[in-house]
């Protein structure tokens, strides 16, 4: 296989490279002697993409051989998006790459587009000779895109077809990840472009064996987990989404405290407002981030009463530790119910992030709690500026 | 999922036996186990485990199985 293609004959694949938002990047290099072995890839207006080792040249062209390895700018954004910055625009371009030395007989391995699926795929692919077809699935993960319809049967025929594979392999089959088959139907996958869609294991890491076992799956390879660490993962996204809305209650909050006797106090606003809004933090942290990761140790399955369950302990907590800046009952009825009201919405808001909560359950509960804790919000609010008088 | 449950008696799930033609990409697709294969065909063997995610009913041959959630 030739490695090198010839620079006029070049003819790079789309995806693999970026286009360079600013042409001030390319610095003029007086030396002649190449310095890096990638210069043959380059292109003006064109970026590589770090994780891009080599081009291979293949029946329907150069397609980009990526690397197994991580880079330290993959786990820095890694974090970043774990944080939920940026994380809908965190993606790579949709199309054929290629893992190892791939031949014509090599699996296909179909994936997202969103980079931290992409990543979490090739990590786990060390000496691993495969293709990887990537779907545009708009920077979603291969479940959610599924659900959203955007990892589809739709468009796992127009990639095949897009990117020639019949051209690459000399079989007519593809591997899609078990939970892609929520978006993916086989039957028409096969109808409408003749490839045999096989489901692969639910994880990456599982790839390995799968492949290995004759491309069979084992029970365990079937099943999602949502255990501790997978749990905790997904918290900082959890608390992230409400952080503005809780920058706008904490004003409500402040403005609130300062009604009283004299109509408005700022002192008042001041004083009461942060008793209120520790009630706020801790409703947050008790929702959004204790009892996700407690999930299994907090009784009931009812998402909304775990959260009721975490938030009484963290408002009793609020309490305990404000007890001099609370006085009366009216008061305190109203912190607790404050902070255990955004505890349970938060913890039910959470269902949609686990993998083992049906839409009819949620229903269920929205139905049965949404008016709880609208009413508990309202009883909460007047108690807090009755209080005041 | 044995150690997280959601609510029993939501999902909208139905099998209907007569139709299955025992090809079991059910249950290679389903991530809960809710499928098991007894004598060729497919049987509910976790009715609560459901989550309605569709996949089974997307890729069965013959239409046996359904789920009709709402706007979720």
């Amino acid at each position: 296989m030739d490695n090198t293609p010839s620079q006029k004959g070049l003819k790079i694949s789309t995806s693999g490279v970026n286009l360079m938002s600013s042409m001030e990047e390319i610095t003029s290099n007086c030396s002649t002697e190449p310095s890096n072995p990638m210069a043959d890839y380059e292109k003006p207006g064109y970026k590589l993409c770090s994780y891009v080792d080599k081009f291979i040249k293949t029946d329907a062209g150069f397609i980009p051989v990526i690397k197994p390895e991580l880079g330290k700018d993959d786990l820095f954004s890694s974090f970043y998006v774990r944080c939920g910055i940026n994380r809908y625009k965190y993606t790579v371009a949709p199309g054929l790459y290629a893992i190892g030395e791939p031949d014509k007989n090599c699996e296909v391995l179909v994936t997202a587009n969103f980079k931290l699926t992409f990543d979490h795929l090739r990590k786990e692919l060390t000496n691993i000779n495969a293709w990887i077809l990537v779907l545009d699935t708009k920077g979603i993960n291969v479940w959610c895109a599924a659900g959203k319809g955007t990892f589809s049967t739709r468009e796992l025929v127009k990639r095949i077809k897009d990117t020639s594979i019949e051209k690459v392999v000399d079989h007519k089959r593809v591997i899609v990840p078990q939970l892609g088959a929520t978006g993916i139907s086989a039957r028409d996958v096969k109808k409408q472009s003749g490839f045999r869609v096989i489901y692969g294991p639910i994880r990456a890491n599982d790839i390995p064996a799968f492949l290995k076992n004759n491309k069979k799956a084992h029970k365990k390879m079937r099943r999602v987990t949502f255990d501790l660490y997978e749990r905790f993962i997904l918290t900082p996204v959890e608390v992230q989404i409400v952080l503005k809305p809780a920058l706008i209650t904490a004003l409500i909050l402040f403005v609130i405290s300062g009604f009283g006797p004299g109509i408005f106090s700022f002192s008042m606003a001041w004083e009461r407002g942060i008793v209120s809004f520790w009630a706020l933090a801790a409703g947050i942290f008790s929702g959004a981030f204790v009892t996700p990761v407690l999930l299994p140790f907090i009784p009931s399955r009812e998402f909304a009463l775990k959260g009721i369950i975490t938030g009484s302990i963290f408002a009793i907590l609020v309490m305990i530790i404000m007890s001099s800046a609370i006085s009366g009952l009216a008061e305190f009825l109203a912190i607790f119910l404050f902070s255990v009201t955004i505890s349970s919405f938060l913890a039910m808001n959470f269902t949609g992030t686990t993998p083992f909560t049906s839409p009819s359950g949620v229903e269920k509960e929205m139905k049965r709690y949404i008016p709880v804790q609208l009413v508990c919000l309202v009883i909460s609010s007047g108690l807090w500026i009755y209080s005041a008088f | 999922m044995e150690d997280l449950r959601y609510l029993d008696d939501v999902s909208t799930l139905v099998l209907d036996e007569e139709k299955c033609i025992g090809c079991s990409l059910c249950t290679e697709v389903c991530p809960q186990a809710v499928f098991e294969m007894r004598q060729n065909k497919a049987h509910i063997v976790d009715f609560n485990a459901c989550m309605e995610c569709g996949a089974c009913v997307n890729n069965c041959p013959s239409q046996a199985i359904s789920v009709s959630p709402g706007v979720g």
